[in-house]
């Protein structure tokens, strides 16, 4: 079993709080057409869900919670948010 | 070689902080506090001393600021005063449950209202659950000592945690007398640098320190904190003795003893009114009352054992409270008497209210406390009783 420090302590590791995208009820959606890679949306990101990717942005549904901050920054409008099923 | 200086209780404290090598200092000025930090910033101004200051709006974050120093491995120190401590006081548990070896100086005063800037103990002792070792000086050159000292017993391995340094507002802080000031290579080889604790943050291996733990993780922190404690008992007392070979000054550790060899009846007192508890034990042994002194130098760990082999077998104790717990009486009473408890033969011990706010302590004071518990020592134990209250001034 993992032993304990003398204070608690957390490594920063991907995903070590859990998957979080399961809290979206709102998904963002990238139109790649309209995006022109300007990564405002990669800075925004509070979650750094966003990643660059060879032409545009991806995003990581498995950590976005949905906020759209994403949408909200994007100059082009290439990304609307699409109610969770 | 070690020179002798004329100087407050307050400038002691700096030149601790200073020979120790403080790297991070972090204050906000309070009455008595103030010059501790003033004379520290003087240091650093006129080159003497390498530390970073760090000014800041609150004593919540002076406090999160050597935090913040500690937890990155450096050498911190800040002190301050009863509301300034207060104030503080949700800093004061990070730093204790956070395990940082954060030392501080507390110049003890009254908290208000009615506003005062005078000593009582009750702002130090208000924090004694904060998982600080927390000890309390009799005068300037045992708070120079002490200082040195706490960093000595933080930093050591097995105990790591903050310690508080009491000093008597204006007794103390701002009595100018002669202290003997060790050279700094002196206190370089009492003090080496502390160990860089794994759980301190590092570049290499970047961490969260202090986050969320769930129930079944949780209990085992407070645990652990409570060996440490355990831990600093110990520790306290071999500090003090190799302080003791080194510069040739010792404090007794956690308690210390005043013409106990063969006493019948002990004043237990905190801080500077031992001076007067001293000099009111010299005048009852020339009137035929064999009586010593049992100063109680560190409250946390409170040395319940130290204690218990001082007193077990006398014929009674008069504790002196400069603090108040309202609906409980005096702090240190409550937990002396709560340390006797299960003892043969507990010797019957009396508790006496005095000098709050500042009122003087007066060596006739502790004279009839000591008298009065002669003449009743065959009544069983006593609540706290006031010393010194003007009735007139009552309603």
């Amino acid at each position: 079993m993992t032993k304990i420090a003398a204070v608690p302590l957390s490594v920063p590791s991907l995903g070590s709080a859990g998957e979080t995208g399961h809290w979206r009820t709102e998904r963002p959606i990238l139109e790649e057409s309209k995006c022109i890679n300007c990564l405002f949306c990669w800075m925004y990101c509070p979650e750094g869900s966003i990643h660059k990717g060879e032409k545009v942005v991806w995003i990581d549904y498995r950590f976005c919670k949905g906020c759209g901050i994403c949408m909200n920054e994007c100059p082009t409008k290439a990304i609307t948010m699409v109610k969770e099923e | 070689m070690a020179k002798h200086k004329v100087m407050s209780g307050n400038y002691a404290v700096a030149y601790g902080a200073a020979l120790s090598r403080v790297e991070l200092i972090s204050a906000y000025p309070i009455t008595p506090q103030t010059s501790v930090v003033e004379k520290l910033s003087e240091m650093i101004e006129t080159g003497g001393l390498n530390a970073k200051l760090v000014r800041v709006e609150s004593e919540h974050s002076a406090l999160a600021a050597c935090i913040g120093g500690a937890s990155a491995g450096a050498r911190t120190f800040t002190a301050t005063s009863s509301h300034g401590l207060l104030y503080m006081n949700e800093m004061v548990f990070w730093a204790g449950y956070g395990r940082l070896p954060v030392v501080m100086a507390v110049i003890t005063r009254s908290i208000a209202p009615p506003w005062g800037i005078w000593s009582e103990h009750t702002d130090l002792l208000a924090q004694r659950d904060t998982g600080w070792v927390t000890m309390m000086v009799q005068s300037n050159q045992e708070a120079l000592d002490s200082i040195i000292q706490a960093y000595a017993i933080a930093e050591d391995e097995d105990v790591m945690l903050p310690v508080m340094v009491g000093l008597d507002a204006f007794t103390v802080s701002h009595t100018s007398v002669p202290v003997e000031l060790p050279s700094q290579e002196e206190v370089d080889r009492f003090l080496p640098r502390g160990a860089d604790h794994s759980y301190l943050l590092d570049f290499a291996r970047p961490k969260t320190m202090g986050n969320l733990a769930y129930p079944e993780w949780n209990m085992e922190f407070r645990y652990l904190l409570e060996k440490a404690m355990k831990n600093a008992e110990r520790k306290i007392i071999t500090v003090d003795k190799k302080f003791s070979s080194e510069f040739g000054r010792t404090y007794g550790g956690s308690v210390e003893h005043y013409r106990m060899e063969d006493a019948k009846y002990a004043v237990v007192v905190v801080g500077a009114p031992a001076g007067e508890a001293k000099d009111a034990v010299d005048l009852l042994r020339k009137r035929g009352i064999d009586a010593g002194v049992v100063r109680v130098r560190v409250i946390r760990p409170f040395p319940k054992v130290a204690l218990r082999s001082s007193l077990a077998g006398l014929k009674g104790v008069a504790v002196l409270d400069r603090d108040i717990s309202p609906g409980l009486g005096g702090i240190l009473f409550s937990e002396l008497t709560s340390a006797l408890y299960g003892v043969k033969r507990p010797p019957a011990v009396r508790g006496f209210i005095a000098g709050l706010g500042g009122r003087e302590i007066k060596v006739e004071d502790i004279i009839y406390t000591v008298e009065s518990l002669v003449t009743s020592v065959e009544e069983g134990p006593a609540d706290n009783e006031w010393l010194d209250v003007k009735k007139e001034l009552l309603p």
